[in-house]
């Protein structure tokens, strides 16, 4: 007869409880940030409640239960307008564990808690992926196994100090099927369904539209947007430009992205080299990649549009790592119709004097690129400014800006520049993106911050198609040249990394850097397209999911094979190596060489009492040897030096018969 | 080295009983247990989270607890590889109590083990103790004692679930241990009459006829309670018993015969109530079964005899003994 485990049904021990309270409250402790204050609450008043009445706990009656159970998801619904979604589940997730740790009696309660704690750890997850969340990571699931050992009450005698240490092993040594199960595991490409339209909020990076004002905002944050591996020179900053969303749609404030049509070939003409290049691309929440201008491949899984942006099917929500060559000299093909008319598109009035000031120009210069050279003159010779805080300006924006403040960031002059070219009849179109990003000498790439998120023109000349005009560089050259940093008079309030001095703390900044880089290149960009490039440098291509899970399977029988194998050799030589059996068993030996053999079915007291009969003259140390070992082997827990003694009399026991 | 066989499915042995158990890794099964259906489904769950969040730390989370719970398997393995059992002597018991079987196991490796539970394949009750470094764990394994007799302890399931709960590990073993169970004192006739008996010797008063009163002396182990001088108890440290000189001390034969009852078990409770009365009122008696005749006398060691003698009446020892097992 075989009985089902039986402690599901126990009750819930206090020991257990107090190993629990440290897990759950370290699991929950990183969402404090994300769920409203009230459940915080919630959780706190429920672990102090439920610990200080923990001698005699009653669980409240159904009705409270159910009242707190239709209060807390109310409360989630009504802060989040919804229970679905990333956040509002959050909330659930924490409103279940509070209300779980009120009604928790037995040990069936206690697993459950487990779980709720190790979703608790996952979904944090969503939030966050650095190195330090890892070793939160670990330090909470070593609470949780630690609070597991705990939880049948015949565990509750367990010292703490060697649960700690037997739970650190088994942590430490799982270490290389995780690695096993990381690398092998045939990874599908996500979502398998819809995520909630919450999933991966709070990503910073550059949108499909441009307000003056954005692009300042972002280069405040000294977040990576991705990092650059060129696997040939790195061309002069003036050419690092990084293309981004194309904006075609001005109303008159902002400009926008405009549905596009995927091109069906590069249609532009590269001149020199190429650039070979590996991106790894922080999330950003969108579905566009950055690239070089002008990209000469696109990666897998991607298409190009015809305003040259490449376009993923899902927006990027993980880190990806994709290899590119791009040719920074390159001459675009005709302007398409509908080009010509998107590229002349203003809104139908205001700006006046823009208006104006366009068809002066237009009526001075007969040529295109008069206008532009004209245009970018005004810029470098009239007070222009570049600053990080320009004025707000109002409903006229361009003319504000052009004639009154004089003060933008890069965003206000290319939409200025943009503006005038069209009203001049040039095709124009806003091009945001990054420019420029720092080496990193020690990992031997370029960081692409935020900080150098950066908008320009892009104007259609008959000879050389869609040509890149910059005209903040008109009015702060080193912008281009040496950064932000080295651009703006308030760089004191830019961010430390955004920075470009010297210090021993920019250069801490930067290794960590490279360490975030190598987690990033080998860990979080670990995923289908990864995993086949890895088998693919080992020697094994174009493997399916199936060989795959194969592969899994036999490494992981390879080593729970050597597992059990030293687990095997451990437990048997344990047995051999027992020190006090060992000491004994040359006592005995002792004896027999003497002709004096211990019977299978003699105790230790008999033996030495029949060995002391026959060898009088050593009775005394014959029988404090069988004494002692009888003690070591089948008494109460005695002082160390017993044993110590024990092998000092066995190493000196030599018999002899004594005549008569 | 040899390879084992995986062990898979245990149950009762068929063994021979044995006066020492080694448990090593052929006679050690292990298997999951229910929580760790539950945490395998939490699993899956979690790993269709990670796919679909396309989350590399989930899936690192989501394998990291895989692996510490397979991980958790050797642990519970190695809780009970090495555990040597040899089984005490059990005091004897009336039949309607419980035996307790002392198990005594060690550690040969000198590594603690923790949370092993025994459990007699007769009774239903686990009783559990932590194995400590040195020394050893005596650990009393109930077994309800139905009838007289002698009882044996038979196969004992030896199981652990440390340390997470998730594998459950368990041996079945035979031990060579009995425990003689007396029969149940039961019954409502009154004590038979003694009869009485000169005694030159005088000594302790033990019977119910009191004549004059000569003294005081200490307490010994087997003296009336009536007797103790319970005033003067209040002066002395130790209790003072009155003595009598004269007196007649007073035999009771407990006789199979003089029980009016046909049913040879509930003879052998009356006969085990009566002597149990008899003990306490400090008479002096003997037993007188079909076949055996103890003759009247008190003590520890006549006790035992007479409440033995009843245990084992009408049954061979020896094969009783090979039946239970």
């Amino acid at each position: 007869m075989l009985r089902s485990n039986r402690h599901p049904g126990e009750p819930l021990s206090i020991v257990a409880f107090s190993w629990l309270i440290p897990a759950l409250t370290l699991s929950f402790l990183p969402h404090l940030r994300h769920v409203p204050w009230w459940l915080g609450l919630l959780f706190l008043v429920a672990l102090t409640w439920r610990w200080r009445q923990r001698k005699q706990w009653r669980s409240p009656a159904w009705t409270l239960l159910a009242l707190l159970t239709l209060l807390a998801g109310g409360g989630v619904a009504l802060q989040y307008g919804t229970i679905l979604g990333r956040d509002a589940g959050v909330a659930l997730l924490v409103a279940m564990l509070s209300l779980k740790l009120l009604e928790s009696q037995r040990v069936r309660d206690g697993v459950v808690l487990l779980m709720l704690g190790y979703f608790l750890v996952l979904s944090n997850l969503l939030y966050t992926q650095s190195m330090a969340t890892v070793l939160y990571v670990f330090l909470s699931v070593y609470a949780l196994v630690l609070a597991q050992i705990y939880l049948p009450p015949q565990h509750a005698a367990l010292e703490g100090r060697r649960a700690m240490r037997l739970c650190a092993r088994i942590v430490v040594q799982s270490i290389p099927v995780m690695v096993v199960l990381f690398l092998l595991f045939p990874r599908i490409p996500g979502p398998l369904w819809g995520l909630p339209r919450d999933a991966h909020d709070g990503l910073t990076g550059l949108s499909d539209r441009m307000t003056p004002g954005d692009i300042g905002q972002l280069s405040l944050s000294e977040a990576v947007a991705f990092r650059v591996r060129f696997h040939a020179e790195i061309p002069p900053p003036n050419k690092l430009y990084w293309r981004g969303p194309v904006l075609w749609r001005f109303d008159g404030r902002s400009w926008t992205m405009t549905p596009e049509l995927r091109g069906e070939r590069l249609n532009y003409d590269f001149r020199g080299r190429g650039t070979p290049y590996t991106v790894m691309l922080e999330p950003h929440g969108q579905r566009w990649l950055y690239a070089l201008e002008m990209p000469g491949s696109i990666p897998e899984d991607t298409g190009i549009t015809r305003t040259y942006q490449i376009l993923r099917r899902r927006s990027v929500t993980e880190v990806i790592r994709y290899d590119m060559m791009s040719y920074t000299d390159y001459r675009t093909g005709p302007l398409a119709p509908s080009e010509l008319r998107q590229g002349l598109q203003l809104p139908r009035d205001g700006n006046p004097r823009t208006r104006a000031l366009a068809a002066d120009l237009f009526a001075e210069h007969p040529q295109p690129e008069a206008r532009i050279e004209a245009m970018l003159r005004m810029f470098r010779q009239e007070p222009f400014h570049y600053t990080l805080s320009p004025p707000v300006l109002g409903k006229e924006s361009v003319d504000e800006f052009l004639f009154d403040t004089r003060q933008g960031f890069c965003e206000h002059y290319a939409s200025a520049f943009v503006f005038l070219m069209r009203a001049a009849q040039v095709p124009a179109r806003v091009v945001t993106g990054y420019q420029g990003g720092e080496f990193n000498e020690m990992g031997e790439y370029v960081m692409v911050r935020q900080s150098d998120a950066h908008a320009w023109a892009e104007v259609w000349l008959e000879e050389r198609g869609w040509t890149r005009v910059d005209p903040t560089a008109a009015v702060a050259p080193e912008r281009v040249e040496r950064g932000l940093y080295a651009a703006v008079d308030e760089a004191a309030s830019l961010p430390l990394l955004a920075r470009r001095d010297n210090s021993w703390l920019r250069r801490l900044a930067l290794r960590w850097d490279m360490v975030n880089n190598t987690w990033n290149e080998w860990f979080l960009s670990y995923g289908p397209s990864r995993q086949r490039e890895f088998f693919n440098r080992l020697g094994f291509s174009n493997l399916g999911w199936q060989q795959l899970l194969m592969a899994m399977i036999v490494a992981l029988l390879v080593l729970l094979g050597i597992y059990l194998l030293f687990h095997l050799i451990r437990a048997n030589q344990r047995l051999v190596v027992d020190p006090l059996g060992r000491s004994y068993h040359r006592f005995c030996g002792k004896l027999a060489r003497r002709g004096l053999i211990r019977l299978p079915h003699e105790g230790p007291l008999d033996f030495t009492r029949r060995a002391a009969a026959r060898f009088p003259g050593q009775a005394n140390e014959i029988l404090e040897i069988g004494s002692l070992y009888a003690n070591l082997r089948f008494g109460p827990p005695v002082a160390a030096n017993d044993q110590q003694r024990l092998r000092h009399l066995v190493r000196n026991f030599r018999p002899h018969k004594e005549a008569g | 080295m040899r390879l084992p066989t995986l062990p898979i499915i245990g149950s009762p042995a068929r063994r021979d009983p044995q006066k020492v158990v080694r448990l090593a890794h052929r006679r050690v099964y292990i298997l999951p247990s229910g929580q760790c259906m539950a945490f395998l489904v939490m699993l899956v769950v979690m790993v269709l989270w990670a796919i679909n969040y396309i989350n590399s730390l989930a899936f690192g989370l989501t394998f990291m607890v895989a692996a510490v719970m397979l991980n958790s398997l050797w642990v519970t393995h190695r809780n009970l590889l090495g555990l040597e059992i040899t089984a005490a002597r059990a005091e004897a018991v009336f039949a309607g109590q419980q035996a307790r079987f002392p198990l005594r196991m060690v550690a040969l490796d000198g590594q603690p083990r923790h949370g092993i539970g025994v459990r007699a394949h007769a009774s239903g009750e686990t009783v559990y103790g932590d194995v400590p470094a040195s020394g050893g764990l005596l650990l009393p394994v109930p077994v309800a004692a139905d009838s007289r007799g002698w009882l044996s302890l038979g196969a004992v399931h030896i199981h652990s679930v440390f340390p997470l709960g998730l594998f459950r590990t368990w041996s079945w073993i035979s031990l060579d241990q009995r425990c003689l169970v007396y029969p149940r004192p039961a019954g409502d006739q009154p004590l038979p009459v003694s009869e009485a008996r000169t005694d030159g010797t005088g000594g302790v008063a033990s019977g119910r006829g009191v004549e004059d009163f000569e003294g005081l002396r200490g307490y010994v182990p087997g003296d009336s309670l009536r007797h103790i001088a319970w005033k003067a108890a209040t002066r002395n440290e130790t209790l003072p018993v009155k003595t009598f000189h004269g007196e007649t001390r007073r035999e009771l034969w407990l006789d199979w015969n003089a029980v009016r009852v046909e049913d040879p078990e509930a003879r052998l409770s009356q006969l085990c109530h009566w002597l149990l009365q008899a003990e306490t009122e400090g008479l002096d008696y003997g037993l007188r079964l079909p076949g055996l005749s103890l003759a009247p006398a008190s003590g520890e060691s006549h006790r035992r005899l007479c409440l033995e003698a009843l245990a084992v009446f009408g049954r061979q020892p020896t094969e009783e003994h090979r039946h239970a097992a």
